[in-house]
């Protein structure tokens, strides 16, 4: 038989394709939002406000971005947002009130947030539960930790004296820092929300591992059957949010110097909130990191735009409720239009 | 005629006391279609699991390219180059053609490793031209394609990765009579391109056009493996659908029925 190809050979059209991508609603949305709060808050596009909201995007975004990841392969994590506050306490209780070197100490968060990430994981793939409530579990282990313990060995639930430690400037630069960018300061948190897209994009659509994560949360028993190590990409993912949540505790940590018990619990949601925005689907399988980054994108801006123009802070929570319905709503019209038979 | 890829020899397999296959007897050669055809229950695929290394059998002998295997898992069977594709056809419906093409086994390049994006995407495009389907975009996600061209993914997918024996499980059971043309199409494809095919089916008609070679299973035993020159049409629906029980039951509901 011969392999010429009748003439339905044609290549979609480019604005198709554009269309396709699931982040396109979240830029839109993001667009609208900049635009309304330059509008009607005129500190909102200074030097120094674009400062303030990318920064408080960007300790957002990093979770965001690694919650979006963790979603497409199938799986929440609801202790994402108990761990930034639990890896700024540890390091926080460690080194004030244990004298550990700081950069020791640092490095033992990190240990101790994948090995839970790890734990998270294995719970999930080894018992089949619902990640919904092995994360849960997780989440009220570390609030109760977070308040209980440090409350009985360090006798208080806010770090005090951390500027005080010895070496602690040395850190500094690296997660609490700032630079100096055409008359605004921007944190050094930016630059990680920035790298961190762009790895979680690289690896999502360029790598074996973003194949993975695509196939484990679209279709668990073809993903399975085709070869797919599904344990292993599962627990890396786990392990990939608990990563992002040290990251954004060190930040918080050497931001303010001071860390609290109860410092990112209620969080997750948010994170979430941004991943589905962003384009995600709950029920897995779909969804971008730049997505993601645009959902948090747009938190950090209406949180300090509804403050900027001068207007109660709480209806920030009822703009996040609209904002989640409507992504969901569009979010869910996408997928049916994928998934649709010719 | 060219030496069988794949012959049988008595095969039989038993679950604890329960006979579920026995004396099955048939071949399968390269550039031909092994059509396997039985009723539910009749022991179609306690057979393909065997063929397809899935369980092992208890009883005759089982030869690739003419050396007898015990095989013990998929695996064993993919390396001996036969390769399943089953009814759910393991693809994953939100991602696109190219990437379902080579999941679990993707091209890799570079320093980093990253996938080979380019190769992935040609392949695709040259391995389902290959088999007559034009793909409008590889980009777009499986789940928009028909459960035909799913099917021919899925298979164009087993061809590539090296199988010289395609176990093709009920194909055509939950598609219309259209989805079921262009698949019957694929799989004559298959065939031309050399490759040895057993086609299960409980359809005769769909059987007949392509199969070279037909096996005629009933409650777990043989009661026909034919080349198709021995083969009428009505005789192999005959013998599928149980002649003499056939003849019964229309008897039976033709009666009451006005004329």
């Amino acid at each position: 038989m011969t392999t010429a190809a009748p003439t339905r050979t044609t290549t979609t059209r480019a604005s198709t394709r554009v269309l396709r991508r699931p982040e396109v609603g979240a830029a839109v949305a993001a667009l609208a939002v900049l635009v309304f709060f330059t509008v009607v808050a005129e500190q909102f596009l200074t030097p120094s406000g674009v400062g303030t909201w990318l920064n408080s995007a960007s300790r957002f975004g990093i979770m965001a971005v690694a919650v979006a990841m963790l979603m497409i392969g199938g799986e929440f994590d609801l202790s994402a947002g108990a761990m930034t506050g639990a890896t700024g306490l540890l390091v926080g209780v460690a080194t004030t009130g244990y004298g550990l070197n700081v950069w020791v100490a640092v490095v033992l968060a990190l240990v101790v947030a994948l090995a839970i990430g790890a734990l998270n994981g294995l719970l999930v793939v080894r018992t089949g539960l619902p990640s919904f409530i092995v994360t849960l579990g997780t989440f009220f282990v570390l609030q109760g930790i977070d308040l209980a313990l440090v409350k009985l060995v360090y006798g208080q639930v806010a770090v005090q004296g951390f500027s005080d430690v010895p070496f602690v400037d040395s850190v500094k630069p690296v997660f609490g820092g700032t630079i100096a960018l055409g008359g605004a300061s921007i944190s050094v948190s930016v630059l990680w929300f920035l790298a961190v897209t762009v790895l979680a994009t690289v690896v999502l659509l360029r790598t074996r591992a973003g194949n993975w994560v695509f196939a484990v949360g679209g279709a668990l028993a073809s993903a399975r059957a085709t070869g797919v190590p599904v344990a292993r990409t599962k627990i890396g993912l786990f392990m990939t949010t608990a990563g992002a949540g040290w990251l954004v505790g060190m930040i918080s940590l050497f931001q303010s110097s001071t860390v609290q018990s109860s410092t990112g619990v209620g969080d997750e949601f948010i994170y979430i909130i941004c991943a589905v925005v962003g384009g995600c689907l709950l029920t897995g399988g779909y969804g971008s990191a730049v997505g993601a980054a645009l959902g948090a994108l747009i938190y950090g801006m209406t949180r300090q735009g509804v403050v900027y123009a001068g207007w109660d802070s709480n209806w920030l929570y009822a703009f996040l409720g609209v904002m989640l319905l409507a992504a969901v709503l569009v979010n869910n019209a996408v997928r049916v239009r994928a998934e649709r038979l010719r | 005629m060219s030496a069988p890829l794949i012959e049988v020899t008595d095969l039989g397999k038993t679950y604890g006391s329960v006979v579920a296959l026995r004396g099955v007897t048939t071949s399968v050669r390269a550039g031909e279609v092994t059509c396997v055809l039985g009723d539910n229950g009749a022991g179609k695929s306690t057979f393909i699991k065997i063929l397809s290394g899935a369980h092992q059998h208890s009883e005759g002998t089982y030869l690739v390219d003419g050396v007898e295997q015990h095989m013990s898992s998929p695996r064993d069977a993919l390396a001996l180059g036969i390769a399943t594709v089953y009814q759910d056809l393991a693809v994953v419906p939100l991602m696109p053609v190219w990437r379902n093409f080579f999941l679990g086994s993707e091209p890799r390049k570079g320093p980093f490793r990253m996938l080979d994006v380019d190769l992935m995407k040609r392949t695709t495009r040259d391995e389902m031209a290959a088999m007559g389907i034009a793909l409008r975009d590889v980009d777009q996600p499986i789940g928009t394609l028909s459960g035909g061209e799913r099917q021919c993914v899925a298979i164009a997918r087993a061809v590539h990765f090296g199988a010289r024996v395609l176990i093709l499980d009920e194909p055509t059971a939950a598609l219309g009579v259209k989805q079921s043309g262009v698949v019957l199409r694929y799989v004559a494809q298959a065939r031309e391109r050399g490759l040895g095919v057993v086609f299960i089916t409980h359809n005769p008609h769909h059987a007949y056009p392509v199969g070279d070679r037909f096996l005629v299973l009933r409650r777990g035993e043989s009661i026909a493996d034919r080349p198709k020159a021995e083969m009428t049409r009505d005789e192999l629906v005959t013998l599928m659908s149980g002649g003499a029980e056939l003849d019964a039951l229309e008897h039976e509901l033709g009666r009451g029925r006005p004329v």
